[in-house]
């Protein structure tokens, strides 16, 4: 073993039912390097350092750290061996201090108290060159200073390895900057760290070595300074995979939304959106590319109407293109059974959502929904014990179809859909995606968010790239290149402020 | 996902995903035989009496005559109106334990008509006022809280808690103006010659009107939650918000009209009480039950008919308890350690309900 | 000047039992659980601490007060930790619903109370009205000298030990929970216990700890009330609503033991304040006596603006934990 190795992971297997997350993954951090980790969605790098921090258990493959083999089970025993995730979604309790939080459930040093702990935050602060007042409650501070408090917390608990999931995408461009500026420092101090990004400028400007991985697979290791933005991205999206989904060509496009720069801000007050500008049309699919969390969710909910929007205007417009109000949006979300669906409620309850309000009178008619249950867990090949199952209780596959199924049933003149396929099998994606084209040829405007870049570019008849919540390009699917996506989702916005 | 447990376990609670009804019904079963078991033990270590003769007594007290049977189902009947008022709102999972509260204004109300409102007018319309009245008593102490739910977020479990006591001071205040005999702090049977505001005689029995009141409240209240676009709607924001807000429904008008409707049904059970039973009011003329309706309604997952069985149990058992405790010289509270007992055991059943042990290690999900 | 002397000795003394609710029940909500069940933990403890005198008085020729007072803390303490034991198996172990279980907690511990509290001379072979002179004797004791001195000695010197008891309790709780680390990780527990759980901190060990001994100091409460307040006998029902204004107190107190200190003044003084405003009718008597409950309802709609975290109840409260859902 190479004592020059912080950890070193060998064939490592991880599987979730019958999907593959990390396929005999190999990965070397060496000692006081900054390695950076890309992929794409769902390219396995979350579940890969979930790994290393106890979260999971690796299904085969071995794990050294430090040269030595070892075995983590648990986080506690992760953090025993000197790593320290910082994961995008912080764990800290809001009302405790930066101090409070680092301490919490440590049974070190109980003796010294609070102000022991402070002078040792404090060193730690002036070490590193962070910027953050340690009295300040985490209600208080801002996102990047919360990820100041999540990195001290793992640096306060002695580790010297350090995993950053994702670490900019909550930040501004100046914020990343001084991060950087502490990664730096506390590789110059021996710690090593793993960086995981999409941003390639990013991967350019901090990381000594790069690591990819492309669907579960590592596809390879390159010295940063050997690397170019055109390389990685190629070896990031890879070949072209044919996929064979039948796609005809726009029937009758007409335009049925404009969005004009729309702006949108998250309770934090932290702009999602900026400044979108686009118009969809019907008898067309319009896919959404970018890496997730650039403010998909907002918009496709924003035009639903259920966000409020800063600025920028959305208009709608009837066959004959004038502008018009009424127009029937079905919007199949991202969390299925949290906001599209109720999990406890059967499938006929869930159809009701739709339609309650259209039963005469005072009471609910039951026998249409029923029958459009009947219907769709027919046409969609539902796997079901009965219509009066809870819904929760389906496979995520099944779960999609009846979401799907109820949304298009109403024949809707605008199809928003989120990440239709995520968690699906094959065969039910090519169900989602036949159905996506039925609309289509029905004349449906449909605007969809979808991981896959393969899918996107056979799929859909234009794509709209979004990266740090702006359009960083629409492209024609049938002429544009993977790679040119890729570098559009990579785009991001050098210069930009908020 | 569950993937980071080291150690495994003798055995393990595991979640039951196909539970049968009959199942569920055979858990609480053995709960209550339990419950009855040590409720005998207990009573038995106390008194020396044999077993037997304490449920024997139990019975006596319940059905043992008549008129014992007929307050039996007149308390089984103010139960179960009792959670069947609470049910929409817990439906929406909003805490509603303000029953106590609204009962107190219903009955409040319908004291004052009572009172007041006696030979001034027939009987029969002064019944529709009272029951009118107390309705709207107890609807408006139900929605202050649902109010500053909906646009303040206020914490309703607490807001309704307090109210209890709000009214209670309240039925003080008016007990000083109703005092009868003056002195005696209390009112005393409102109305005993002429029996103005009384419920009359109704199929053959004093409470039949009574539990005419429950039967048709209960009736409707089932056909709301079940058929009416309004019981689905506000069963979709006690699921989920989210998902309302999804498909447009107006959660804050969700959660104020449906606790008008939860406060209005308690507001009722008052005047049942009132008019229908006690005849007089106090502050304890809500007596706990409206803390006993929240288990009740909680334990029988808003089915009326299990709503009806939990209720007429607990009343069974309480009115055994106040026999024997005459009967073997105890004093009546022995009814609410019984109550108490029971209910920490069919509460116990609920998770053995959703839950089963598993023994030895687990299986690769 | 006498009067208003009075008045303070007797809202201290209204205060006292209300304290010990409230502290109790605010380790208890620190660590998520909303126990609804301690105005019946309270009688629990009243209960049996008054049985736990009489018995050894009944049982010895002649009574020491201080064994006496020492066996009835000791049965107070057991029969409080029991309903608080009940509630925890049932809440943190079962995770049944936590106000479902509070109200039956409740429901069992008043029928307990008044069920023994009414018994219990019967049981003991029908000695007539209980009494416990002698514990009681020990409990009423005030220091002697100070507490004569003119004014300060009757306005800080006129009480019994469990006065002082339930401020130390306070006190103590205050510091624990603000300044010590296992009275943050407690606060971590009932903030988030997902991120406590993670942070390595036993939830469960935390809540029951906390629940348990939450439930022993409010049952200090309940026997304060039989031993001292009433001098050692039982009414049924005699403790009243206090139980419920210990819950109502700890939203005044904004779950900080040291404001249930005034706190517990004021609900004490706003109980009693109607025998002390003159020229009341009975009426207007009845509406003041709502005061507590009103001020409670007005905090609570105040904090619901959410002008301050801190503030705030738990954000855990009330909801049970489990694991996997994480």
């Amino acid at each position: 073993m190479n004592e020059m190795n912080a950890i070193e992971l060998k064939n490592i297997t991880k599987r979730f039912g019958s999907v593959v997350a990390n396929d005999h993954v190999d990965l070397t951090l060496k000692e006081g390097e900054i390695l950076a980790i890309l992929g794409e969605n769902g390219s396995g790098k979350t579940t890969l350092m979930n790994m290393l921090s106890g979260i999971y258990f690796p299904d085969e493959g071995q794990l050294f750290v430090h040269g030595k083999e070892t075995v983590i089970r648990s986080p506690k025993d992760s953090f025993e061996l000197g790593i320290g995730m910082i994961h995008q979604h912080f764990k800290l309790i809001p009302i405790f201090t930066a101090a409070e939080n680092a301490v919490l459930g440590l049974d070190k040093d109980k003796k010294g108290g609070i102000a022991e702990v402070n002078k040792k935050i404090q060193e730690l602060i002036d070490k590193y060159g962070f910027d953050l007042d340690i009295d300040r409650k985490i209600y208080d501070m801002s996102v990047s200073q919360k990820q100041t408090v999540e990195i001290i917390k793992v640096l306060y608990r002695g580790a010297d390895i350090l995993i950053l999931d994702e670490p900019t995408a909550v930040l501004t461009p100046q914020e990343t900057e001084k991060l950087f500026a502490v990664l730096r420092n506390m590789k110059a101090n021996g710690k090593s760290i793993i960086i995981i990004t999409h941003k390639l400028n990013e991967v350019m400007e901090i990381s000594d070595r790069v690591a990819v991985l492309r669907k579960g697979k590592s596809i390879g290791t390159i010295e940063t300074k050997d690397a170019s933005v055109d390389k990685l991205t190629e070896m990031m999206v890879g070949e072209k995979v044919a996929l064979n989904i039948d796609r005809s060509e726009p029937v009758d496009p007409k335009k049925c939304i404009s969005v004009s720069g729309l702006s949108v801000r998250n309770r934090e007050g932290v702009r999602i959106l900026k400044d979108i500008s686009f118009e969809a049309r019907s008898g067309e699919i319009l896919g959404i590319a970018g890496v997730s969390g650039n403010g998909q969710e907002q918009l496709l909910e924003a035009i639903a109407g259920l966000q409020k929007y800063e600025s920028g205007e959305i208009k709608f417009y009837d066959e004959n293109g004038n502008e018009t109000k009424d127009k029937l949006i079905s919007f199949v979300p991202e969390d299925r059974l949290g906001m599209g669906l109720v999990g406890n409620m059967n499938i006929v309850d869930n159809m009701m959502l739709r339609s309650y309000r259209e039963s005469k009178g005072l009471f609910l008619n039951k026998t249409g929904p029923a029958e459009v249950a009947k219907k769709i867990v027919d046409s969609l090949k539902i796997v079901t014990p009965d219509l009066k199952t809870a819904v929760r209780r389906l496979s995520g596959g099944n779960v999609q179809k009846v979401l799907v199924g109820r949304e298009i049933e109403r024949n809707p003149e605008l199809l928003m859909v989120a990440y239709p396929v995520r968690g699906l099998d094959i065969n039910s994606s090519y169900v989602i995606y036949n159905l996506l084209n039925e609309q289509k040829n029905k004349g449906v405007a449909v605007i969809c968010v979808i991981e896959d870049l393969d899918v996107l570019l056979e799929l859909c008849d234009r794509i709209m790239v979004l990266s740090g919540g702006k359009v960083t390009g629409i492209e024609d699917a049938r002429t544009t290149t993977k790679e040119k996506i890729g570098m559009l989702m990579m785009d991001s916005g050098k210069g930009e402020n908020e | 996902m569950n993937e980071t447990s080291v150690k495994q376990p003798l055995f393990r609670m595991i979640k039951r995903d196909d539970v049968t009804k009959s199942q569920a019904m055979c858990v609480r079963l053995i709960a209550v035989l339990l419950s009855l078991i040590v409720c005998a033990a207990i009573i038995t270590g106390i008194t020396g009496e044999s077993p037997v003769n304490v449920y024997l007594g139990i019975i006596n007290g319940a059905f043992g005559n008549p008129n014992r049977i007929w307050v039996t189902i007149r308390e089984t009947a103010v139960l179960l109106l009792i959670a069947v008022g609470l049910t929409p709102a817990f439906r929406m999972k909003f805490w509603n334990i303000g029953a106590e509260g609204q009962i107190l204004m219903g009955g409040l109300v319908s004291a004052a008509w009572m009172i007041y409102g006696a030979e001034k007018m027939p009987n029969g319309i002064l019944l529709v006022f009272i029951i009118i009245s107390s309705a709207a008593a107890g609807m408006i102490w139900g929605v202050v809280p649902a109010v500053f739910k909906a646009y303040m977020n206020t914490n309703e479990t607490l807001f309704t808690l307090m109210l209890n006591y709000v009214a209670m001071q309240i039925i003080n205040y008016a007990i000083v103006f109703w005092e009868k005999p003056a002195g005696s702090n209390t009112v005393g049977i409102i109305n005993s010659a002429s029996k103005a505001g009384w419920f009359p005689k109704l199929l053959g029995g004093t409470y039949g009107l009574n539990v005419l009141l429950v039967l048709i409240v209960t009736i409707l209240v089932t056909i709301y939650m079940r058929r009416s676009r309004q019981g689905f709607e506000l069963s979709v924001v006690g699921e989920s918000s989210r998902t309302a807000e999804y498909v447009k429904i107006d959660v804050k008008r969700v959660i104020i009209r449906t606790m008008m409707i939860s406060g209005a049904i308690c507001g009722l059970a008052g005047a049942v009480i009132v008019s229908g039973s006690s005849h007089t009011i106090s502050t304890s003329t809500a007596g706990g039950r409206g803390f006993t309706a929240i288990v009740v309604a909680w334990m029988s997952q808003f089915n009326p008919i299990a709503m009806l069985v939990v209720s007429a149990f607990f009343v069974f058992m309480q009115q055994g308890a106040i026999q024997i405790a005459t009967q073997f010289g105890l004093n009546e509270n022995a009814s609410d350690i019984i109550t108490g007992i029971i209910l920490f055991f069919m509460i116990g059943a609920e998770y053995f309900v959703q839950y089963k042990f598993r023994f030895g290690r687990k299986k690769e999900a | 000047m006498s009067a208003i002397i009075i008045f303070i000795q007797q809202a201290v003394g209204q205060a006292v039992a209300i304290l010990f609710g409230a502290s109790g029940e605010i380790l208890i909500e620190r660590s998520g659980n909303l126990n609804l069940g301690i105005p019946g933990v309270m009688y629990m403890g009243g209960i049996s601490g008054l049985m736990g005198a009489f018995f050894y008085e009944n049982s010895t020729e002649n009574p020491v007060p201080f064994v006496g007072f020492l066996v009835s803390v000791m049965a107070a303490l057991i029969a409080s930790a029991i309903g608080g034991l009940i509630y925890s198996f049932l809440t943190i172990s079962l995770r049944v619903n936590q106000n479902v279980v509070g109200l039956s907690l409740t429901t069992f511990g008043v029928g307990f109370g008044n069920f023994f509290g009414g018994s219990i001379s019967k049981l003991a072979g029908g000695v007539g009205q209980i009494s416990v002179k002698s514990t009681a004797s020990a409990y009423t004791a005030t220091i002697p000298g100070l507490s004569k001195v003119p004014v300060i000695g009757e306005i800080f010197f006129h009480y019994g030990v469990m006065t002082y008891v339930s401020v130390i309790a306070a006190l103590i709780l205050s510091w624990f929970m603000f300044h010590t680390r296992t009275g943050l990780n407690l606060r971590a527990v009932g903030e988030s216990p997902a991120t406590a759980d993670a942070a390595g901190i036993s939830v469960m060990k935390y809540k029951y700890v906390a629940t348990v001994v939450g439930s022993m100091i409010s049952g200090l409460g309940g026997l304060y009330f039989v031993m001292e307040y009433l001098g050692g006998t039982w009414t049924n029902n005699g403790f009243g609503d206090r139980g419920w204004l210990a819950v109502a107190l700890v939203i005044l107190a904004l779950w900080k033991p040291v404001n249930a200190i005034w706190g517990s003044f004021l609900f004490g003084a706003l109980y009693i304040l109607y025998i002390y405003v003159p020229g009341l009718s009975r009426g207007q008597q009845e509406l003041c006596k709502m005061l507590p409950y009103v001020v409670t309802i007005i905090v609570l709609i105040i904090t619901s603006f959410r002008n301050k975290l801190e503030n705030q109840p738990p954000a855990g409260l009330g909801q049970a934990y489990f694991r996997e859902n994480r």
